[in-house]
């Protein structure tokens, strides 16, 4: 067997497992947007020409995009099934938690600044991954600090100061903490 | 040659010389993970470089960009993972020699090649440069219009076997773009009443979502795994030099990464193939292509290192952006109020020599680098999987939420990042939706203005590189369904293709 046969290999790709499931979903997506066209946008009547309607990019792209989805997901159809459908859309479904602990984080920031929340976070989320021991708690808080002192200490990235440090008594280490981490 | 040297002088500050250490450095570290590409770190870092100067920011990305792949060929070579996607062909000559114990020679070719590629399509453009900033005045509203059209036409053409998706994913990369308040007629579009709609989805918000969010999802959710490798031993400045044995090849292949990389939505993997083959086909021992061939691993390298500088070409003097990585330094020029297009080749060509004499200078600090670092960095990709998930998730963070501090950013980066991972898992592209949000942006503006002259369609394509870029639409078009037809009469099994060789998608 050669491994590249044709020029078409290099670009070509092959279906997985829940390959119907996205099919399905996303057309049903593009078919909602399509249908709501016509109340989601303005039609402008005043000398404006087709090109520079308000709605011509939306119709254009939701018509191309109602479309291919419906193509693809013919070819779902007309495919032979792949087993592994379900376990596919649990893998899918995992993949939440992780987008919880990061909106958790995300919301946390706010409240205790910065430093602490990222410590916080790579050390609670590295033990839940299975990173329990004294050294991988160190390498987990030391790689927070460093971002946070990178980041906002040095680099000044827009990161408001947490509410958290409101409470510490006025004065130099307050303000230092506020600019700084 | 006045331009060229105050292009030299731009250059001769200290802080750009440290974004230019540090881009290079942690390009190659960033590379040679496997797991995170360029796009992850250029994604993260794009917000960052905003409160910079549009020049050191730009240096400390492109030099991610071309020296990612230097570091992606260590991976690859050793442990036949690829460190980058673009790394991928190496791993079909470069695993077998070091599985023949000859290591130290593949990385030694392997950087080599890298590097002449590098060297040979700069300085290709810097020769090239005046003759671009003669021609690129000839883009109009239309012709730009035109380039951006054929761009994602490219880019949905070059997804064989999955066209259709790749389709449907630019389309709606081109709808995300035309939501909120339009700026011409200032009307809603598509905010279902949702105030936070009404600005619109930033192009950052995405991207850091379908690169950077998605790649951690992806690490958090698989299975653990800490690839094993091995030391490196013996003079890798000799086993560099050897490269100089196959110039002939490492030309050819800087050649195609220059024509390939000039051509938006085409890149490296079209520019990988023609080097290959052109080696191949020129070959005295063509059969050992696949199975550990010297020369099989310069054409790969060499060709993939000259794109990162002719991609540049499309984005500086027309402003659109070929891929994903040139789409996300778009963004710094907006930012900083530089329009790329036609006149920054005109007015300001000392500072597009500025951006290639970067280029030529991360080249040699790469190359330097190199020649001590392999072992070093033999233990830097040896960390944990998930671990490496939940560094990116914590530096996707600075990236989405310093943008506007907006809760609401990061939770529509975080619905991008689980789209992100399902698209993967589907083996399906991310590039068309962030093309398509770039370049969708792009045709809305410049039709608009080009029609105010176009009173018949014709009109659209009288001008002769509008009729040649028109003309090429067709053509690819047209093309490609005839390949599609002559593939399916000449009905070759399935299990006559290497499935995996594309695996842009998991990086």
């Amino acid at each position: 067997m050669r491994r590249l046969q044709t020029f078409q290999d290099l670009f070509k790709r092959y279906r997985r497992p829940g390959d119907m499931v996205f099919a399905l979903a996303f057309f049903a997506f593009a078919l909602f947007l399509l249908l709501n066209l016509p109340f989601q946008t303005t039609w402008v009547e005043k000398r404006t020409a087709l090109f520079a309607q308000p709605a011509f990019w939306p119709a254009i792209s939701l018509g191309l995009m109602t479309l291919f989805a419906a193509l693809h997901l013919a070819g779902a159809v007309v495919s032979q099934r792949i087993p592994g459908r379900l376990a596919e859309a649990l893998y899918w479904a995992r993949s939440l938690e992780y987008a919880g602990w990061f909106m958790a984080y995300v919301l946390l920031v706010p409240w205790i600044g910065y430093l602490l929340a990222t410590i916080a976070f790579c050390c609670v989320l590295a033990f839940r991954l299975g990173y329990r021991s004294a050294r991988w708690m160190g390498v987990a808080a030391v790689f927070a600090i460093a971002t946070v002192v990178i980041f906002k200490g040095l680099l000044q990235v827009k990161i408001p100061a947490g509410e958290i440090y409101g409470l510490l008594p006025p004065g130099a280490f307050r303000s230092f903490m506020m600019t700084y981490l | 040659m006045d331009a060229f040297l105050s292009g030299l002088d731009l250059l001769a500050r200290l802080d750009v010389a440290f974004a230019l250490l540090i881009g290079s450095i942690g390009g190659v570290i960033i590379g040679a993970i496997p797991g995170v590409g360029p796009a992850v770190a250029i994604a993260i870092l794009l917000p960052a470089t905003f409160s910079l100067d549009p020049l050191v920011g730009l240096t400390m990305l492109l030099g991610i960009y071309g020296s990612s792949m230097f570091g992606g060929a260590l991976p690859a070579i050793l442990i036949n993972t690829p460190g980058t996607a673009v790394n991928a062909l190496t791993t079909y000559d470069g695993h077998p020699m070091t599985k023949r114990g000859e290591a130290l020679r593949a990385l030694g070719l392997a950087y080599g090649a890298s590097f002449m590629g590098g060297i040979l399509s700069i300085v290709a453009l810097i020769l090239f440069a005046p003759l671009l900033a003669k021609i690129a005045p000839m883009f109009g509203s239309r012709e730009i219009f035109l380039a951006a059209l054929l761009g994602l036409v490219l880019v949905v053409l070059a997804h064989r076997g999955q066209t259709f998706a790749a389709g449907m994913l630019a389309a709606f990369g081109v709808f995300l773009q035309t939501v909120g308040l339009e700026p011409v007629k200032y009307t809603q579009r598509f905010t279902f009443g949702q105030e936070w709609l009404a600005s619109g989805v930033n192009l950052i918000v995405v991207v850091l979502g379908l690169f950077a969010l998605s790649q951690a999802f992806v690490l958090l959710t698989d299975p653990e795994s800490a690839p094993d490798t091995q030391r490196i031993k013996g003079s890798m400045g000799r086993a560099m030099r050897e490269v100089f044995r196959h110039k002939r090849i490492a030309a050819a292949g800087s050649g195609f990464g220059v024509l390939m990389g000039m051509i938006p939505g085409v890149g490296e993997f079209t520019a990988q193939f023609l080097s290959y083959t052109y080696a191949q086909k020129t070959s005295k021992d063509p059969d050992a292509f696949g199975n550990g061939s010297p020369e099989g691993l310069v054409a790969s390298e060499s060709a993939n290192n000259a794109v990162p500088a002719a991609a540049m070409i499309p984005l500086l003097a027309l402003g659109i952006p070929g891929e994903a990585l040139t789409a996300m330094m778009l963004s710094v020029f907006y930012v900083h109020n530089v329009i790329p297009g036609p006149g920054l080749f005109q007015n300001q060509l000392d500072f597009v020599y500025a951006l290639y004499i970067a280029m030529i200078a991360l080249n040699v600090i790469v190359v330097v680098f190199m020649l001590f670092a392999s072992n070093w960095l033999m233990k830097i990709i040896r960390v944990p999987t998930r671990f490496l998930g939940v560094t990116i998730l914590t530096l996707s963070f600075v990236g989405v939420y310093s943008l506007r501090n907006s809760i609401t950013d990061c939770a529509i980066a975080a619905g991008f990042g689980v789209f992100g991972l399902i698209l993967k898992r589907q083996n399906l592209p991310v590039v068309p939706i962030v093309l398509g949000m770039v370049l969708g942006g792009i045709m809305e503006v410049k039709l608009r203005s080009a029609m105010a002259r176009v009173k018949t369609p014709l009109d659209f394509v009288d001008r002769p590189i509008a009729a040649m870029l028109a003309l090429a639409i067709v053509a690819l078009i047209v093309l490609h369904v005839r390949g599609v037809i002559r593939e399916h009469r000449n009905n070759l099994p399935e299990d006559a293709h290497d499935h995996d060789i594309h695996d842009s998608q998991t990086r």
